[in-house]
């Protein structure tokens, strides 16, 4: 009985993680069509700009909240102003260039923070549940997430705003001609984008040790997650970080952690054998 | 084009050693030690107090009059922790730069791909890091510490302390396997069980599924040969989960680049592991090596496990040239062979003739408040793993590294 509630929490933490770890690249890459390569990067400044702020004396909640997501959302800004911009509509072009940016903030991150691994401990204790301790950090991770999902789903949904960037990243053109312009609402959509992967990287970095190419990690998670939600934004991503997050910790317990990774990927090949546009084009059609 | 490339990177290292000493009285003629470390990259939290190790180990070697009267220069290449640069510079040092031994290496895969290179030029070579054992070859000298040598202390030390039954969690490549199964011997040695083994990926960084499965085990202890940033995560997160005071916890990586000073007291604390050398310890020796590599290196606090077993590499290496008085490979062999031994911060170190490997002293330790505090010390432990397959005596042309069946 205590077991099996610890399974559940682990599975639910999983499908959390992955959605806090996909999220920003759903904006990104499922919503602008711009290959993030440096998307695990994004992930791993948010992660220094915690530390760094709880270094400074900031409350972690407020660092992990408020502090990371703005600041990498600004860097996300000059990024899109600089690069990003030109190049929208080419795909091959995006991958190039963000893959060229994802070295540059390695290389920024080891100059300022060293190659050493940092990081801080989790703000929050763990717990017994009968005879088991469960860490309380995942209960943490998976209200984030849940309330990630539910804002974004307000947000694209019921504001005015999220109705513009969603129509103007089917028709760029016709958005335009209704008096909207095209570049301010692609820098905004951009710069939420960085700012979701900012917060993903704080909100993981007490549980994980920091070093600047933690980024690689995350990477392939998140395009895996993305590409196989298909085109809804939202119910492609809950719907394809269930799947995934299901199956590598059901795998992970009942075999062992390397067959839980090697789960996770060939549930994604018979996924997108089974569903080339990903699982929204076949299931949750028309949903966002 | 090249010769100037040489002479450039050559002058460079002699100016760093020239400029902090007073020169020696030289001949002509320099004796050419090359190095080949990551100094950038991802490894380079190893490979930058090793580098700094060189830097210190020369310059004391030309201090003392340098050897056969000649000044020891240094060129050094950083391989950015990438494995290609490593069979090319090998290859640049050994043909070009023509230097008269070569010191280096932090992978195991660097090793093999520097040491093939060193063996087919006829150049001595030297390794200096904590690793799986087994590399039998007669050119080639290691001084980091086995598995064996250090598991051996270590799990009765954490058994005594814990109890029989043993949870082994473990990094997924050859130097996890390989430690894992060492583990597993020892367990059994001491009248233990290992009660289940895990192999994670380098680059997992989510125990939570894990501790909860470490948990319907119910071990004693947990051994944890995790390597790497990602797996730090599994001691941050055992201990969020509060398991800390639960089950008691071991580890034959955590330290060795300086982990323990980024988990904080409440994650450390009590983790027990056993090396060659840890910054607590009270030497004389100890006590001079770190105030000399703080006088050098403006006040660092860097040096480790590997920073050291590659300082006394150098010094052993020295002290093998300076037996043999030539600078000849064979001849230095064969001095190294008769047994040379040498006292350095981590305490004596002794060529073992059969294996190549050292004979040293190895350190229960135990973390607190970011330290690693010295329990007890067991002296000169031989490289018992290597020794059961290799026997360079018996057969001098053996160029194998065994998988030792245990």
């Amino acid at each position: 009985m205590d077991l099996s509630f610890v399974i559940l929490v682990e599975i639910l933490y999983a499908v959390a993680s992955l959605v806090l770890i996909s999220a920003g690249l759903a904006v990104v890459f499922g919503m602008m069509k711009v290959i993030n390569l440096a998307h695990g990067e994004f992930m791993m400044m948010g992660g220094y700009v915690t530390i760094t702020a709880v270094g400074l004396g900031v409350n972690v909640f407020v660092a992990m909240l408020v502090i990371a997501p703005l600041i990498v959302g600004l860097i996300g800004l000059v990024v899109e102003r600089l690069v990003i911009r030109h190049l929208y509509g080419r795909l091959v072009d995006t991958m190039l260039a963000t893959w060229g940016l994802s070295l540059v903030f390695i290389g920024l991150a080891t100059m300022i923070f060293g190659n050493t691994t940092t990081g801080i401990s989790t703000p929050i204790p763990g717990f017994a549940v009968g005879a088991y301790q469960i860490n309380g950090y995942n209960f943490f991770i998976i209200v984030v997430s849940v309330l990630l999902v539910a804002g974004m789903y307000a947000v694209l949904r019921g504001t005015r705003g999220g109705l513009i960037a969603r129509g103007t990243m089917q028709r760029a053109d016709m958005a335009a001609a209704l008096g909207y312009s095209p570049d301010r609402i692609y820098m905004a959509t951009f710069f939420c984008g960085s700012a979701l992967s900012g917060l993903a990287g704080a909100v993981l970095a007490p549980l994980v040790g920091l070093v600047p190419t933690s980024g690689g990690a995350y990477i392939a998670k998140a395009f895996i997650t993305v590409i196989a939600g298909g085109p809804a934004l939202i119910a492609g991503l809950v719907s394809s970080a269930a799947s995934f997050g299901v199956v590598s910790q059901i795998f992970t317990f009942a075999m062992s952690p390397v067959i839980g990774e090697v789960a996770l990927l060939v549930a994604a090949v018979i996924l997108l054998r089974a569903m080339p546009q990903g699982i929204t084009a076949r299931l949750f059609r028309g949903k966002l | 084009m090249s010769l100037n490339r040489r002479e450039l990177l050559g002058g460079a290292a002699a100016l760093t050693t020239a400029g902090l000493l007073p020169r020696v009285a030289l001949a002509a003629d320099t004796i050419r030690l090359g190095s080949i470390l990551d100094q950038s990259g991802p490894f380079d939290a190893y490979g930058k107090p090793m580098a700094m190790a060189t830097q210190l180990a020369v310059a004391e070697i030309n201090e003392a009059g340098g050897l056969l009267g000649r000044e020891v220069e240094v060129v050094a290449y950083d391989t950015q922790s990438d494995m290609a640069l490593y069979s090319q510079y090998a290859q640049q040092l050994t043909r070009q730069d023509r230097v008269d031994v070569v010191h280096g290496g932090i992978l195991s895969a660097s090793r093999e791909a520097i040491r093939q290179t060193m063996r087919k030029t006829g150049t001595l070579y030297f390794y200096n890091v904590l690793y799986e054992g087994g590399v039998c070859d007669r050119n080639i000298f290691i001084n980091g510490v086995t598995p064996a040598q250090q598991v051996e202390a270590l799990v009765p030390y954490a058994m005594n302390n814990s109890g029989k039954k043993v949870y082994i969690l473990a990094a997924d490549y050859n130097y996890g396997q390989i430690t894992a199964r060492w583990i597993e011997k020892f367990v059994r040695d001491n009248g233990g069980e290992v009660v289940g083994t895990d192999f994670f990926p380098l680059d997992v960084s989510d125990f939570g599924s894990t501790i909860a499965k470490v948990q319907t085990a119910a071990p004693d202890l947990v051994i944890a040969p995790l390597v790497g940033g990602p797996h730090l995560s599994f001691f941050r997160q055992w201990a969020a989960a509060g398991m800390k005071d639960k089950i008691a916890l071991a580890s034959t990586t955590l330290g060795v680049g300086n982990e323990h000073k980024v988990l904080t007291p409440e994650e450390g604390n009590g983790i027990m592991c056993a090396y060659n050398y840890s910054q607590e310890l009270d030497t004389p020796e100890n006590r001079e090596f770190m105030a000399r590599w703080a006088a050098m290196f403006d006040g660092d606090q860097s040096m480790h496990e590997i920073a050291v077993s590659h300082y006394h590499g150098l010094h052993t290496w020295a002290e093998g040239v300076r037996k043999a008085d030539s600078i000849e490979r064979e001849a230095v062999i064969e001095a190294l062979e008769t047994g040379v031994s040498i006292t350095g911060p981590g305490g004596k170190v002794t060529v073992d003739p059969q294996t190549h490997h050292a004979i040293l002293d190895v350190h229960l330790m135990e973390m607190r408040d970011q330290k690693m505090a010295v329990i007890e010390t067991l002296p000169q432990r031989a490289p018992i793993d290597t020794q059961a397959v290799c026997d360079l005596g018996a057969n001098p042309d053996d160029n194998t590294q065994y998988e030792i069946e245990i």
